[in-house]
């Protein structure tokens, strides 16, 4: 048996050691924030939002590539948010013990940590050769493919939570299954469900991978979803390798504003739990 | 083991022999009913009625298959696969273990509230009025007067008119406990099932919700599983003893409290086991 003394030495070092690490990470973390502070704000000016992306040196801004990526990822939201709210339903209420609920959990599962590069290949190969081009349509289906897996894991999870006896008092009063689902345990779930379309959006939003094979990225201005479509994600990867100081401030904008949109939604996500909890 | 009961006990008059009651038809007839979770065969060709307008006790220690057979009253098992019943649970002679025949429609007759307090996550009115809505298209004015009527008499009214559009989340687990009988009641079920329904409460909800099944069964039939035999004496009119799914012995309660047939019965109300 260690005496005391030692004992309160082990105690010690390895409490020192964990805040050193946890102190570490959040210094990083920091790091990083105000490298995009310090970039990003002072190139962040009204031309960013009125003027669209320009050759060098003539102020260009990103008006196109925001409103490229609000289409794309709102479209994704849009196609991804109701087929992942069903799937993750029926997985938690009809899909327990069925094969078909075996199975479609598992490749969830697997699409949830798939390199988002490949969803890109993926819809290049199925959209982009058939159709002949790059499209703001195929852009928008990679990241729903994207948001899909996240939507129905949340949406499952959050109905497991959902105790059974509720749904059986619904039941009792000779409710059908649909309004049950409807108006009893999505009513119960909801801030989770609904914090879970904002971590979809949030992820939707960051994504480059999948939309360099897709959409493309288009310095022009254009809501033409059948054509090559701009966005954050791209115009930074464009914008940050390039040897122009003003392009170069321009994607440290854009990270900036990519950063904090998807801050706002994890605030706002949280909020909306803390709201019902 | 053979059956306890007695085929030619008249459980009617049995009731009705209690000077304040007229005899009592039965509501539901169980007959040669088996029922099994997957391979487990958990209860065991029971046999017996229901009077209308009565409180029935279904007691026996745990596992013995009283909640099973009120689950199997209002197909509640109908939600899981790997569940079945055989044989026959006649209510005014329709069969409601029938398999053509709507689970939705047996649970509109038949409410049933649960052990822990189930209020949903809505307003009181609206916990009330989704089950009307379910069945009966009502104007406001209607709706407004059946939420009164059941919380009335649910015995909550007084407590709830002022706060009928706050969430039923906030009140005490008794007063949802109350909700939930009112709920059951506003779809004016024939009969209401209640399972073990004080077994999350203090002393003065319980008592209160004693009460209340003492006020009901003047428009319901009522049929209660309960671990507190001194709450099956009180409350109910006919008791049924359950034991490893079979049904051992079911007569009037102070029969089966004072003066039970069967040694196992009375072992049971003894406390020797259980």
């Amino acid at each position: 048996m260690a005496s005391l003394a030692a004992r309160r030495a082990k105690d010690s070092t390895v409490k020192a050691i964990s805040i050193g690490f946890a102190v570490f990470a959040i210094f990083i973390l920091g790091w990083i924030l105000w490298t995009l502070l310090s970039r990003g704000l002072p190139a962040l000016g009204p031309h960013v939002f009125t003027n669209i992306t320009m050759p060098p040196g003539q102020n260009g801004g990103l008006l196109n590539a925001i409103v490229g990526s609000l289409i794309q990822v709102g479209i994704a939201m849009l196609i991804g948010t109701p087929i992942g709210i069903m799937a993750g339903t029926f997985l938690a209420e009809n899909g327990k013990t069925t094969k078909i609920g075996a199975a479609a959990r598992f490749v969830n599962d697997i699409l949830l940590s798939a390199p988002s590069i490949l969803v890109g290949l993926f819809i290049y190969g199925l959209l982009v050769v058939p159709l002949g081009g790059f499209s703001g349509w195929a852009g928008a289906i990679a990241l729903a493919i994207l948001v899909i897996p996240v939507v129905v894991r949340t949406t499952e999870d959050m109905l497991n939570l959902v105790p059974v006896g509720l749904r059986e008092a619904a039941f009792a009063l000779g409710a059908p299954q649909w309004k049950v689902v409807m108006f009893v345990t999505w009513r119960a779930a909801r801030a989770g469900i609904v914090t879970g379309i904002l971590l979809a959006i949030a992820r939707a939003a960051g994504e480059t991978a999948p939309l360099l094979f897709t959409s493309l990225g288009n310095n022009a201005w254009s809501v033409d979803l059948t054509k090559p479509m701009a966005s954050l994600p791209i115009a930074i990867y464009q914008y940050a390798g390039s040897p122009f100081d003003d392009w170069v401030a321009l994607a440290w904008a854009g990270a900036l504003l990519i950063t904090v949109g998807v801050l706002l939604l994890n605030v706002l996500s949280r909020l909306f739990l803390a709201k019902t909890h | 083991m053979t059956s306890a009961v007695d085929p030619t006990f008249n459980l009617a008059s049995a009731v009705g022999a209690k000077p304040d009651a007229p005899p009592a038809p039965s509501k539901i007839k169980v007959e040669n009913l088996q029922f099994y979770y997957g391979q487990n065969h958990a209860l065991k060709n029971i046999n017996f009625e229901i009077p209308e307008k009565r409180v029935t006790a279904m007691i026996g220690p745990s596992g013995c298959g009283k909640s099973t057979l009120l689950r199997v009253f209002n197909r509640m098992y109908d939600l899981y696969p790997g569940q079945r019943a055989e044989g026959h649970v006649m209510l005014d002679g329709v069969n409601v273990v029938g398999k053509e025949l709507d689970p939705t429609i047996v649970r509109t007759r038949i409410g049933m509230v649960f052990q822990k307090p189930t209020p949903f996550p809505m307003t009181i009115y609206d916990n009330i009025a989704f089950g009307v809505r379910l069945h009966e298209r009502l104007n406001k004015a209607q709706m407004d007067e059946r939420v009164e009527w059941c919380l009335r008499k649910a015995a909550i009214w007084d407590e709830t008119k002022d706060r009928l559009n706050t969430s039923a989340l906030g009140m005490s687990g008794g007063q949802q406990q109350r909700l939930c009988i009112a709920r059951t009641i506003a779809v004016r079920p024939e009969v209401i099932l209640l399972d073990e329904p004080t077994s999350a409460l203090d002393p003065i909800s319980t008592s209160k919700i004693e009460d209340l099944i003492d006020e009901l069964k003047r428009d319901f039939t009522i049929v209660i599983v309960t671990h507190n035999m001194q709450q099956a004496a009180r409350c109910a009119d006919i008791t049924a003893f359950f034991y490893l799914g079979e049904l051992i012995e079911v007569a009037p309660s102070d029969v089966i409290f004072t003066n039970p047939k069967e040694i196992k019965t009375r072992d049971y109300i003894t406390g020797r086991f259980g």
